[in-house]
């Protein structure tokens, strides 16, 4: 019997209408547990580099995580993964919720989809009997609302439902994947869209095992509680802590400004009793304690979830407020736009109309001039009411900013590239400009591959602890931390960057976390991403082996599963090194930070990548691939002269 | 007891539908607890509390399973509460034909809560310990009313169902050739 996971994947050709449940190979467990790290495992397999991410041959997959649909409470993130139109590479993204458990229910880990319907069509999952059925009268329709039209069709009230709204079927690339409480972003739906999928709606009523159901029970019983109680994990930011860290310390418009006066106390206040009125009530994902998501009733709007900090990033793209955001959530939710790269295009397209890049020519009838107002908005807030339909169009130059600011920059030209001053790898990143550079966020921006700080930073503390006796306190019962970060953080004082040695660790300290979460399901707020705050995860590499043994069977201990995070790494460094990823793609935006130090930040990259076994481009080594079982990997990299022949000459 | 009046324990799960974060780890802990051996498996479709949840209308409503009906009630309830609106049979606890809560998925047996009886008993019930943000309370309360018969276990509620739905004569034969083979 396959414990934790069903031991099945579900393969739909979407171009031959064909339906297939799939054994899988238990062993893959063992060495990529499962969620993004089987999934990783199935594109090197499957999606060569001459694929292009629009090509049939691309898939799409929804992985549960290992542990999901077991008694072990917050792990409900499903992953999904593919390649990305916009940057070229490997896209993933992760949603919580309750879809993964309900699809494990119905007894499949994954759900991989190869091919294109030749028109919209949704997949419609009831335990054995599954259907590709037409869709074509959802076109058009929002998100939630197809949640709510496909739940009455098949008359499933529990089914859940994942949809994307106009933008996937418009293959805009910010188009999100929306279901319940959460979404998947960073370039999935425009994937979804392309394969002509509007919908995907499961019901499952089938048992998930698990091998030792007493240790188990006796060690996952207690963490609901420990969760509820434990201040430092959740989202505590969306929770009650107000929001000044997000005001004052992010960059506002198009990511340059940042107004550390604009907020104050009364401003704040304002704030929370303005969400007070729209909050119906905090809800959670499955099985897990925390409520880290609002349900919003927006007048006019559909009621909607909102989480993490999307509550701000359209105010702060438009230098709006508060209320605009709640508002303009009600539309873009509904198309299912990523609530990140979008107010940032926008804000993009705004400079460029501002700078007299883009004219009236391509922004007929666009609002404005400044400091009037529109229908008692702002004029900026109107401006993105107007391009947010034209963007989910793809409506004149809303065709063009469809492609992501990269991309659109290039488009416009005329001088536009340098307004694209916040990419990384082709993809918008979170508005942050700040002074001096930061060694260990330095490593974590230039190298990741999850695409957002956010999926790469979180296990070890932003910041150090000035009082040399609480810095004590903190590491004593620091509980989550292997005992080098303890020395490090005892060292570290205010205004100074950990050493460069210490940098690397905590980069890669923190990356591991999140392929451990993003393989076993665990949400980053109750572990991956929450030391960072407090450094009091409830979960963490000492305490997870446990649950993965006694969930799955298989023996784990802290190096094992350290050494499965190592592989799951190497082997989408790999996916991204074959699709062209190098060393100069790795690189924050030149102005992340005012003062810089270059010859430092290189060495710094030198010494990453040496500890992480990859040559100085950036490329695993075959000694590296080999140790990690990745050897078809440096046979692949050997053929195709992404590595030497011979060992001994890589440089 | 000369008034014929005895005291007994009353034992309640209180619900706050506006505690409620709809997380289902009541569904979660209540399959697991009675899955055999315990929490061997999970299955919420097994479970002996469903949430009914209907987040566009913000409806949350746990519900714990009762009795067995043979056949849907001829006069169905719908409440507005606030304003909300729940649909007909969200406070309903009975597991009956037309809808699939309270329904073992396999064998299509009623589901009833036993308040999780077991031995040694247990603090609270399972869906109790693991809603933390108390859309669930525990309550024990003594009482004093008629020395009634206790509540009807598992087995013959869900015996009562095959009754109905095979017929009187059938199981007996099938309980007296069990009896035999077994
Ligand atoms: S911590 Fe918050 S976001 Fe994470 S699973 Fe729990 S409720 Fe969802
Ligand atoms: S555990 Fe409590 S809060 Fe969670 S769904 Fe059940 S009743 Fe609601
Ligand atoms: S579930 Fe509905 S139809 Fe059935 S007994 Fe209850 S109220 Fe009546
Ligand atoms: S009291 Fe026990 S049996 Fe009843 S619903 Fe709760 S967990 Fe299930």
């Amino acid at each position: 019997m396959r414990y934790a996971e069903t031991g099945f994947d579900l393969e739909i050709d979407l171009s031959r209408g064909s339906i297939d449940r799939v054994e899988t190979d238990p062993e893959l467990s063992r060495l990529h547990l499962g969620g993004q790290g089987t999934a990783a495992k199935i594109l090197w397999d499957r999606v060569p580099p001459e694929v292009d991410p629009l090509d049939p041959e691309n898939l799409l997959i929804f992985s549960t995580g290992l542990l999901q649909s077991t008694p072990v409470p917050g792990a409900n993130r499903t992953a999904v993964d593919t390649f990305s139109p916009q940057t070229g590479f490997y896209s993933h993204s992760l949603f919580g919720g309750f879809f993964g458990p309900e699809l494990k229910y119905a007894g499949y880990d994954k759900i991989i989809f190869r091919g294109k319907a030749s028109d919209l069509v949704y997949l419609w999952i009831n335990n054995d009997k599954v259907e590709i059925r037409d869709a074509s009268h959802l076109r058009g329709k929002g998100a939630q609302e197809t949640a709510l039209i496909l739940k009455e069709e098949v008359g499933e009230p529990n089914a859940q439902v994942a949809a994307i709204g106009i933008a996937g079927e418009n293959r805009v690339y910010m188009a999100s994947i929306e279901h319940a409480n959460s979404s998947a972003s960073r370039g999935v739906g425009v994937i979804m869209g392309d394969k002509r999928i509007k919908a995907i709606i499961v019901r499952g009523t089938k048992d998930v095992n698990v091998a030792q159901p007493k240790e188990l029970a006796e060690i996952s019983i207690p963490m609901y509680r420990k969760m509820y109680d434990n201040k430092d994990c959740g989202d505590s930011m969306a929770h009650g802590e107000g929001d000044a860290f997000h005001v004052d310390n992010f960059a506002w418009g198009n990511a340059r400004t940042r107004r550390s006066e604009f907020f104050s106390k009364e401003m704040e206040n304002d704030w929370l009793s303005l969400e007070d009125k729209l909050r119906q009530r905090w809800t959670g994902c499955h099985n897990c304690p925390k409520d880290c998501h609002q349900a919003i009733k927006y007048p006019g709007r559909m009621p909607y979830f909102q989480k993490c900090y999307s509550k701000l990033t359209y105010a702060m793209g438009a230098f709006g407020d508060l209320d605009f955001d709640y508002n303009i959530i009600g539309i873009t939710q509904e198309y299912g736009m990523d609530a990140y790269s979008t107010p940032q295009t926008i804000a993009f397209a705004i400079e460029l109309y501002e700078a007299g890049i883009l004219t009236d020519k391509d922004l007929p009838d666009f609002p404005g001039p400044d400091g009037e107002t529109v229908e008692g908005y702002k004029v900026n807030e109107a401006r993105f009411f107007y391009l947010v339909e034209r963007i989910a169009r793809r409506e004149g130059i809303g065709d063009v900013l469809a492609n992501g600011i990269y991309a659109a920059a290039r488009q416009i030209g005329n001088g536009a590239e340098a307004y694209d001053h916040n990419t990384i790898k082709k993809f918008e990143q979170v508005p942050i400009k700040l002074g001096y550079v930061n060694f260990p966020y330095f490593l974590m921006y230039a190298t990741g591959e999850k695409m957002n700080i956010t999926q790469i930073e979180g296990s070890f503390p932003q910041a150090p602890i000035a009082d040399k006796a609480e810095r004590a306190e903190f590491v004593k019962n620091w509980d989550a931390a292997p005992e080098r970060f303890k020395k490090w953080f005892m060292e570290w004082e205010p205004r100074q960057n950990p050493s460069l040695e210490a940098s690397v660790h905590i980069c890669d300290w923190n990356e591991t976390m999140h392929y451990v979460d993003d393989a076993i399901g665990t949400c980053a707020f109750l572990s991956s991403f929450r030391g960072q705050f407090g450094g009091r995860p409830p979960y963490h590499i000492y305490n997870l082996p446990a649950f993965i043994t006694h969930a799955t069977g298989i023996e784990f201990d802290t190096d094992g599963l350290w050494e499965v995070a190592r592989r799951n790494r190497n082997l989408i460094r790999a996916l991204n090194v074959r699709r062209g990823l190098s060393r100069v793609d790795e690189k924050p935006p030149a102005n992340h930070w005012k003062k810089r130090e270059p010859e430092t930040e290189q060495k710094l990259l030198d010494m990453y990548y040496e500890f992480k076994g990859w040559n100085n481009d950036g490329i695993p080594t075959k000694e590296t691939l080999d140790k990690l079982g990745l050897e078809y990997v440096s046979n692949d990299f050997i053929q195709r002269g992404i590595l030497p022949e011979c060992e001994g000459d890589q440089s | 007891m000369s008034n014929g009046l005895k005291k007994r324990i009353v034992k309640e799960i209180k619900v706050d539908l506006d505690k409620c974060i709809g997380c289902r780890a009541c569904e979660m802990a209540c399959s697991g607890f009675h899955a055999v051996p315990k929490f061997s498996s999970t299955n919420p479709a097994r479970s002996r509390i469903r949430v009914i949840i209907e987040d566009r209308k913000d409806v949350y409503v746990p519900v714990r399973a009762g009795d067995y009906a043979q056949a849907e009630c001829n006069c169905r309830n719908s409440y507005v509460i606030n304003g909300k609106e729940y649909s007909e049979c969200s406070f309903c606890t009975v597991s009956c034909s037309t809808r699939d809560l309270f329904k073992d998925p396999d064998s299509g047996l009623p589901l009833k809560c036993d308040m999780c009886a077991d031995d040694p008993t247990l603090p609270e019930p399972m869906c109790v310990q693991v809603c933390c943000c108390d859309a669930l309370t525990y309550v024990e309360r003594e009482e004093e009313g008629e020395n009634e018969v206790g509540p009807r276990g598992e087995i013959e509620v869900g015996l009562e169902s095959l009754v109905n739905r095979f017929g009187i004569d059938k199981v007996v034969d099938l309980v007296s050739q069990l009896s035999k083979t077994k």
